[in-house]
């Protein structure tokens, strides 16, 4: 299993050299040459190590294309002496799996993955011999119909209290944050959608604070609203790790554990995690066995530009960290990890376009390394983006085959003041494609009279279920 | 032709847009347009330009003896994108202070900046600092001219109040606008401030705006905290606040 030891590593990284008519192009090592074959970001810029010309940047996509996939795993771009991700990819590393496309270059294998023959089941098989950077590199000479064709041929699918990531199914977290965590405030924007047909990949709260008890009072009053109404469901309380294993050492009603992770050693220090932390809470929730389908109790979210933003970047591009946090991610079989896309600010994505396309990106490769990829489609009010922006890229994910997406009220966070996507996106990017919800969750829409048998919402009166008597289901009230 | 929802009355718990109605399953289109104007306004909070001379013509009454410096962004387009340039003082601001530095420094610099929401700087900064000054003033405290900041992020406190050899700086800037919340003023202090200050040494209190944490409320917590900074000698996550969610910690894109 264990691939690429020390030995096999050159001393002096080799220089990769392109002749294009009369330019002749240098790239000083790996990790300079995919910096610089990555399509333009702010984020690549700010930290100096984006290609300076258009042409700068197609010579550095050709001379990637012909790198053997080999290459990519014998050359690390951050040393396993300094970082534990690296040691993790490399240890972690499938030699069986790999085989089928270790003879291939990068411009090759985008071709192979393209292939009508490559399907679901192969790309399943392969999965575990592909490392972040081969996915990251392959990205780098891919269209973006290329990453759409791509991971829609792709399935990763994780279970909980319900079946996330089937094909023609599209989950939805319900996320119902409030800026001073007010529960009746919380409750009310999680009636709404459940209403509205939202809440089957997670109900998470982003807490506007990590004081354990408050988050224990939040974990009870989304544990009383599943348990009062049975929804095959899950929640979180998306804050730091070790304020959850203090919640689970309490008891409280921990049903997954969310954590913030990066690509590197030290972007995740700067969080306050490190492997052996992520190991530790796993095994807690595991322990506590509240899964009623399957055991899948991680939730990791992720975003290009963190591992900068924390000074840990290694001169690495920030699209290529973000791929190694998916290889961190798959080491713990997550139910649920979705880069936030948008939220980091114009510094690492400036516009629209390039919200766009890190998006797609970041779902193809996570997918590709058999994550089951989300996404938080999302802008913040500096960056040049608008709604429109959104929904193209909710329309291309979903296409794509996203596993989920974010249900925020009206699409706008109150708490965390950036705008994703609403309940009626999911509605939109059902009808148009018709997908579905998570079936557990599906059967339990029709029951609780939501869903029509055609999956259309129905006229909710005032006397229905969820209604009668909200206040049950809240603290002040609690009849638990 | 749309459908309303039947619990409008859940509205009352909370100002997320719930019980919107809908159209099939989209939006009605007066919701559309809510939110196309909240977007609208907070673009606008972001995109207007600042000129730090109306600032200092609303301040110069609290401090006559008040300057205007300049990070090295020189426009906004680059201050969005280089947040970098933001947290360093241009080489004639940073002159311009370091002539004026005396020993000892004084117990306190307070500049205030565009950040990222020139509508929170030009509706927020008066009424907090109308309020501030004075306490600092009545209890004692030396103060260094009120500096007006161009185009600053919050890290550009650490090197003005370490030209200054000031023993506290504190910042107030426009936070990032949210859709519901385009005017709302950030306040960021380090105890002993030097280029380099990480995040964790910092104290901030957000949402200041009217509808928020109110202007006047704001300056006796920020006097209540950076007084007990003063005394302890020390900033950051291990100056604790008393009152939830204002502590420690910084708002994402701001730093």
């Amino acid at each position: 299993m264990i691939h690429g030891t020390g030995g096999a590593r050159l001393k002096n990284p080799m220089a990769y050299h392109l002749q294009l008519g009369n330019s002749s192009w240098s790239f000083r090592d790996l990790k300079t040459l995919m910096a610089k074959a990555t399509p333009l970001r702010s984020g690549d810029q700010l930290a100096g190590v984006a290609a300076l010309s258009m042409e700068e940047r197609v010579a550095a996509q050709m001379r990637l294309a012909e790198v053997p996939l080999q290459t990519l795993l014998d050359e690390p771009l951050i040393p396993p002496e300094q970082d534990e991700v690296t040691r993790l990819i490399l240890e972690t590393h499938d030699t069986e799996a790999f085989r089928i496309v270790s003879h291939l270059t990068v411009g090759e294998f985008r071709e192979w993955l393209l292939d009508y023959e490559t399907d679901s089941d192969i790309l399943t098989q392969v999965a575990p011999g592909i490392t972040p950077e081969m996915a990251a590199a392959v990205s780098k000479v891919m269209s973006n119909q290329d990453l759409i064709l791509a991971a829609s041929k792709m399935r990763v699918v994780t279970k909980f209290r319900n079946t996330v990531g089937l094909p023609g199914r599209l989950s939805v977290r319900l996320q119902p944050n409030h800026p001073t965590d007010d529960p009746q405030g919380i409750a009310a924007s999680i009636l709404d959608g459940l209403l509205y047909a939202c809440g089957d990949a997670v109900i998470g709260i982003n807490p506007a604070t990590d004081n354990p008890a408050a988050c224990a009072s939040l974990m009870r009053l989304m544990d009383r609203i599943i348990q009062e109404y049975e929804i095959p469901t899950q929640s979180c309380v998306l804050t730091h790790v070790t304020t959850t294993m203090q919640c689970m050492e309490r008891g409280e009603p921990v049903d997954l554990v969310f954590q913030s992770i990066a690509g590197t050693e030290g972007a995740n220090a700067s969080f306050g995690v490190t492997l052996n932390l992520l190991r530790e809470a796993r095994e807690m929730a595991l322990a506590l066995g509240r899964g009623t389908v399957g055991d899948n109790v991680m939730y990791f979210e992720t975003g290009q530009g963190s591992a900068l933003s924390a000074n840990a970047h290694h001169n690495v591009d920030q699209q290529t960290l973000e791929a190694r946090a998916y290889a961190v991610a798959r080491e713990f079989q997550p139910l649920l990890v979705n880069t936030v896309v948008g939220f980091i600010g114009p510094e690492y994505l400036y516009d629209g376009k390039q919200i766009i396309r890190a998006g797609l990106e970041d779902h193809f490769c996570g997918k590709l390394l058999g994550v089951p990829m989300g996404c938080d489609i999302c802008y913040t009010n500096h960056a040049e983006a608008d709604q429109d922006d959104m929904d193209v890229l909710l329309t291309l994910l979903g296409v794509a085959g996203c596993n989920f997406i974010m249900g925020v009220p009206g699409a706008d966070d109150i708490m965390l003041n950036y705008q994703s996507t609403s309940f009626h996106d999911s509605h939109y990017l059902r009808q148009v494609l018709g997908k579905k919800p998570a079936p557990e969750f599906e059967g339990w829409l029709k029951k609780m009279q939501i869903f029509s048998e055609e999956n259309r919402l129905r006229q909710i009166a005032s006397s229905h279920a969820l209604l009668q008597a909200p206040e049950a289901a809240l603290p002040a009230h609690g009849n638990r | 032709m749309g459908t309303a929802d039947s619990w409008p009355h859940l509205r009352t718990h909370t100002a997320a847009r719930i019980a919107l109605g809908r159209a099939g399953a989209s939006l009605p289109t007066t919701p559309l347009l809510d939110f196309k104007l909240a977007h609208a306004r907070a673009k606008d909070a972001v995109l207007t330009h600042f000129d730090p001379e109306l600032l200092a013509a609303q301040l110069r009454p609290l401090d006559p003896g008040l300057l205007i410096v300049e990070s090295e962004a020189q426009d906004r387009a680059t201050y969005l994108q280089r947040p970098d340039y933001g947290r360093r003082l241009s080489a004639e601001s940073a002159e311009m202070l370091s002539s004026r530095a005396a020993m000892p420094g004084p117990d306190l610099v307070i500049l205030v900046s565009d950040g990222l929401s020139t509508t929170a700087v030009m509706t927020q900064a008066l009424p907090v600092l109308a309020a501030l000054l004075p306490m600092f003033r009545e209890a004692g405290w030396t103060l260094a001219p009120l500096l007006v900041v161009k185009h600053g992020r919050v890290a550009i406190q650490d090197q003005a109040g370490a030209l200054l050899h000031a023993r506290l700086s504190l910042i107030l800037l426009g936070e990032r606008p949210g859709l519901g919340s385009p005017d709302s003023l950030g306040a960021y202090f380090t105890y002993n401030p030097v280029p380099g200050r990480s995040d964790a040494e910092r104290n901030c209190v957000s949402n200041i705006r009217p509808q928020g944490l109110e202007p006047a409320l704001a300056a006796r917590k920020l006097f209540h905290l950076l007084s007990a900074s003063r005394h302890l000698k020390l900033s950051g996550v291990n100056l604790k606040d008393d009152e939830p969610l204002l502590g420690g910690g910084a708002v994402p894109g701001l730093t």
